[in-house]
């Protein structure tokens, strides 16, 4: 096994325990609840890491062509989507009990939303073309153009209105409760943990996919 | 003087933000970070598991390549 699946194994057993257990700054509305720091908030650095590494993937089939970079960033893309619902998720439940209702149309959720259909439309394209080089060229540069759509989605635009998320609602950057040491403590390797589980998911994913093509063509050989 | 109280203040005013001090008090927070430790260490295991097949399976076709070639 390689040296950063165990690095992600022991992340993530350190956040669990750190997160639950460790002192938390004493905060008003967020109360116990500035935990989900340690679990909701990595699910979309995650997303950010597997939707980047996706976009690297695509500029590399652009210049050089490799089948190979097409199938990683479909894979990593499944994998960020599979973070994003769990981030979009895990915010709904604890809106529910926070700001009161499920889903309140606040800018960081619709944003948020209008991010994750951007990549399901992403999936829906790729469905429709009957050419594989056509359907991988295509993508890729539709790719480029989601993930740059996708940073002023999450980042700018909610800043610019009033969020009520954390960490929102006109102040740039991280707020007080982020700057926390207790809380970056587990913050930060939470962040690394959850972010390589998806890339050992992603890998895992695009290995089967290759293993499965190679039987296809092997059968394919038997028959000839 | 002034900083002096503003943090007595400080730290009143948080004392009364209601967190879940009773269920580390009693101890029960363990049977939580048992809980969750263990799904945890389950799913990675799960992924453990389907990582090595893969590399079986990954083994096995380039020896059968292999011996298509040959």
């Amino acid at each position: 096994m390689n040296w950063w699946k165990w690095l992600c194994v022991v992340l993530l057993m350190y956040t669990v325990l750190g997160g639950l257990l460790f002192d938390v700054p004493r905060l008003g509305i967020l109360n116990e609840s500035i935990r989900n720091i340690h679990f909701h908030v990595p699910m979309w650095f995650g997303m950010i890491f597997l939707f980047g590494f996706s976009m690297w993937h695509s500029i590399n089939y652009l210049r050089k062509g490799n089948p190979d970079s097409d199938s990683l960033a479909v894979e990593s893309v499944n994998v960020g989507i599979v973070f994003g619902v769990a981030g979009l998720v895990t915010g709904m439940v604890w809106a529910r009990y926070t700001w009161g209702d499920w889903w309140s149309g606040d800018p960081k959720q619709n944003a948020s939303a209008i991010g994750m259909l951007i990549y399901l439309a992403y999936i829906v394209l790729r469905g429709s073309f009957d050419s594989a080089d056509q359907r991988a060229r295509i993508c890729a540069v539709f790719n480029i153009f989601a993930f740059f759509l996708l940073i002023p989605l999450l980042f700018i635009l909610p800043r610019l209105t009033d969020s009520l998320h954390p960490g929102n609602g006109g102040n740039p950057g991280f707020n007080s409760y982020d700057l926390d040491s207790r809380l970056r403590s587990v913050f930060y390797p939470a962040v690394v943990g959850w972010s390589l589980l998806g890339y050992w998911m992603t890998i895992s994913a695009w290995r089967f996919k290759k293993v499965k093509q190679a039987f296809e063509s092997w059968q394919i050989d038997q028959h000839a | 003087m002034i900083n002096n109280l503003l943090w007595i203040l400080a730290q009143a005013a948080q004392a009364n933000i209601e967190m879940a001090d009773a269920l580390r008090a009693d101890g029960k927070i363990y049977v939580v970070v048992a809980v969750v430790g263990l799904i945890v260490s389950l799913m990675i295991l799960y992924l453990v598991r389907l990582d090595k097949k893969i590399s079986l399976l990954e083994k096995e076709m380039s020896n059968r390549k292999l011996e298509n070639q040959s």
